[in-house]
């Protein structure tokens, strides 16, 4: 239907994930590091104890580390959307714009200022002023995360805006409804979260490198005590705002939820895979098993989705052909709708042309009664508004099964920690150790789980990703994504070294100056 | 009597950076990378590799608009 090459439509979706996936690499462990930097601080300034200071800094160094590789990784995103995806980024311009500045402004100040104050401070200005800008610089970080996930937020459940179809734009026509999007909320607070639990984990692994190896023994056992407690809580929120994300997803994205639980089938009393492999030859609409092997816990599902145990949960079946029963508009009737939609807009635009007033105002007034399906217009066939099962599916349960592990590893560090025999359990700290690598894989499953199972949409229901793209050859793309994966392995490979030199150095001497 | 309070705060804050910046060791090469990596993204692929594709084709809103709104509309049968 769009003469758009797809496979520039996929170059340019796998140059986006490369570029968010590194840059989540970072932003988790500064979200949480800061927090855990200004609990190292703030027992300092209370008890005097030098040791405490020395661990503050020391921790304070390897945030310093993290932040300075990560800083602006996410401008290439925003060079990606004006090259790669200009529709998109012209037709979401004047929804974003606001919160991008807010955050672009937000960073800078809070950069310039307690980022400084932070590393330079240390003897030049007052205890409590020195511990006030590491509390900003934590508090600011977390709270410049709020705008570019009311972004996507937004791209997730687009709601507070009209389309505009003389300029093509959508704009804003209630800023309180962007910013306070359900989705943005549950998003904002199980992402900020999980970047809480990522910082204790980075935190106890480090701590347990330093058990395992007999080295600043006070230290890491005081790191893991204030990082146990502080990843046993987030690592509970987690569990709780993981659950309002999900309900959220299946009463906004209900084909996610289909997607992320491998559901074919609508069920009532519907149960959740606890653990399973798909069937990979499964088609939506045929009769095979979805699962070669599951194992389920029963009415979970249908707790999760819409808080009642006998509820029923649309499968991608019911949701691609329509289930009657259960009042489920199908894809079809949907693209049929959007294709009028499409079809009032191009009317519009020619009446406008041809300064006919008359017939502009008409096709309009045709346009607002299907806009709504505006998305569905541009897809050839039900099918395409399936994501891909497998990912999402397995991404959300290893996100699940990780994120449901962590709470007991922290209780665990937590228990033997406060009985100071936490040198003696030589079988957990290698998994201490490891600790750190499985928050990555999860917080990058999540995202995953996010984007994935967004597809194929740009804005959920409005703009599928083949139209929001520029029409370039897939060649441009391709070279770029080579180019980036060669400058983030070199990027990454400098932070785990210098990290792990600094780490090496120990807490006393290892200061950032 | 000319009132030098504010020419001190500058001048204290100024001290505070120089000092600061002057007395960076690994801050050094933390620092070295970001200017690098500021330096590739902004000068090497923004400048050649990841031009805005509507600002470099065109001038006006009104003309970016225009062909957004026929990359929407261009369908082979929307109607069918």
């Amino acid at each position: 239907m769009i003469d758009i090459d797809l496979s520039m439509v996929n170059w340019a979706r796998a140059q986006f994930a490369l570029t968010a996936m590194y840059h989540w690499i970072f932003v988790p462990l500064t979200l949480g590091l800061s927090f855990l930097c200004a609990f190292f601080e703030s027992i300092y300034v209370r008890t005097g104890d030098r040791e405490w200071r020395n661990l503050t800094k020391f921790w304070m160094t390897l945030f310093g580390i993290n932040f300075a590789i990560g800083v602006a990784t996410g401008i290439i995103l925003e060079f990606q959307f004006g090259t790669n995806w200009s529709n998109y980024s012209w037709i979401v311009g004047d929804i974003f714009g606001a919160p991008l500045a807010i955050e672009g402004l937000f960073a800078f100040f809070l950069e310039a200022t307690f980022f400084a104050v932070m590393f330079f401070g240390w003897n030049r200005v007052s205890k409590r002023f020195h511990l006030f800008s590491t509390w900003m610089v934590a508090i600011g970080s977390n709270l410049s995360a709020v705008w570019i996930l009311v972004a996507n937020g937004w791209m997730q459940n687009p709601i507070g805006m009209i389309f505009n179809p003389e300029t093509a734009r959508f704009e804003m026509n209630s800023f309180f409804e962007v910013v306070f999007n359900p989705v943005a909320i549950s998003k904002f607070v199980h992402t900020s979260s999980s970047g809480f639990l990522m910082g204790s984990l980075f935190v106890l692994s480090i701590s347990c490198w330093f058990l395992m190896r007999g080295r600043h023994l006070q230290m890491a056992k005081r790191s893991i005590i204030v990082a146990s407690v502080f990843g046993l809580l987030s690592s509970s929120y987690v569990v709780l705002t993981g659950d309002e994300s999900a309900y959220e997803v299946a009463q906004k994205q209900p084909m996610k939820l289909a997607a992320i639980e491998g559901l074919y089938k609508g069920e009532t009393k519907a149960g959740m895979v606890a653990a399973g492999i798909l069937n990979p030859d499964k088609k939506p609409g045929d009769d095979q098993d979805p699962f070669l092997i599951k194992m389920e816990i029963p009415y979970l599902l249908s707790l999760l989705a819409n808080r009642s145990l006998d509820s029923f949960v649309p499968g991608v079946d019911d949701l691609v052909y329509g289930n009657k029963e259960q009042k489920i508009e199908g894809v079809e009737s949907k693209m049929v709708k959007g294709k009028m939609a499409i079809n009032d807009l191009a009317e519009f635009k020619q009446a406008k042309k041809n300064k006919n007033s008359q017939q502009a105002e008409i096709s309009l007034e045709k346009f607002r009664k299907n806009q709504d399906y505006m998305g569905y217009g541009y897809l050839d066939k039900p099918e395409e508004a399936v994501p891909s099962v497998a990912i999402p599916y397995y991404a959300f349960h290893i996100m699940v099964t990780l994120g449901s592990l962590f709470p007991v590893l922290f209780a665990l560090f937590l228990f033997y920690g406060i009985k100071d025999s936490l040198p003696q359990k030589k079988w957990l700290l290698p998994i201490g150790l490891i600790s750190g690598f499985l928050g990555l894989m999860a917080q990058e499953a999540g995202w995953v789980v996010a984007e994935v199972g967004r597809q194929p949409w740009a804005i959920y229901g409005l703009l599928p990703v083949k139209v929001a793209t520029t029409n370039l050859a897939a060649v441009n793309v391709q070279i770029t994504f080579f180019m980036f994966l060669g400058l983030f392995t070199l990027l990454l490979a400098a932070e785990i070294s210098i990290m792990l030199k600094q780490i090496s150095i120990g807490p006393s001497e290892g200061e950032l100056k | 009597m000319k009132n030098n309070k504010p020419i001190k705060v500058i001048d204290t804050v100024y001290r505070f950076y120089r000092d600061g910046f002057r007395g960076m060791t690994l801050g050094k090469k933390l620092w070295k990378i970001i200017l690098i990596k500021l330096f590739v993204m902004f000068m090497v692929l923004k400048l050649f590799f990841f031009p805005n594709f509507l600002n470099t084709s065109f001038h006006t809103d009104e003309e970016k608009g225009n062909f957004v709104l026929e990359q929407m509309t261009r369908t082979a049968n929307p109607g069918k």
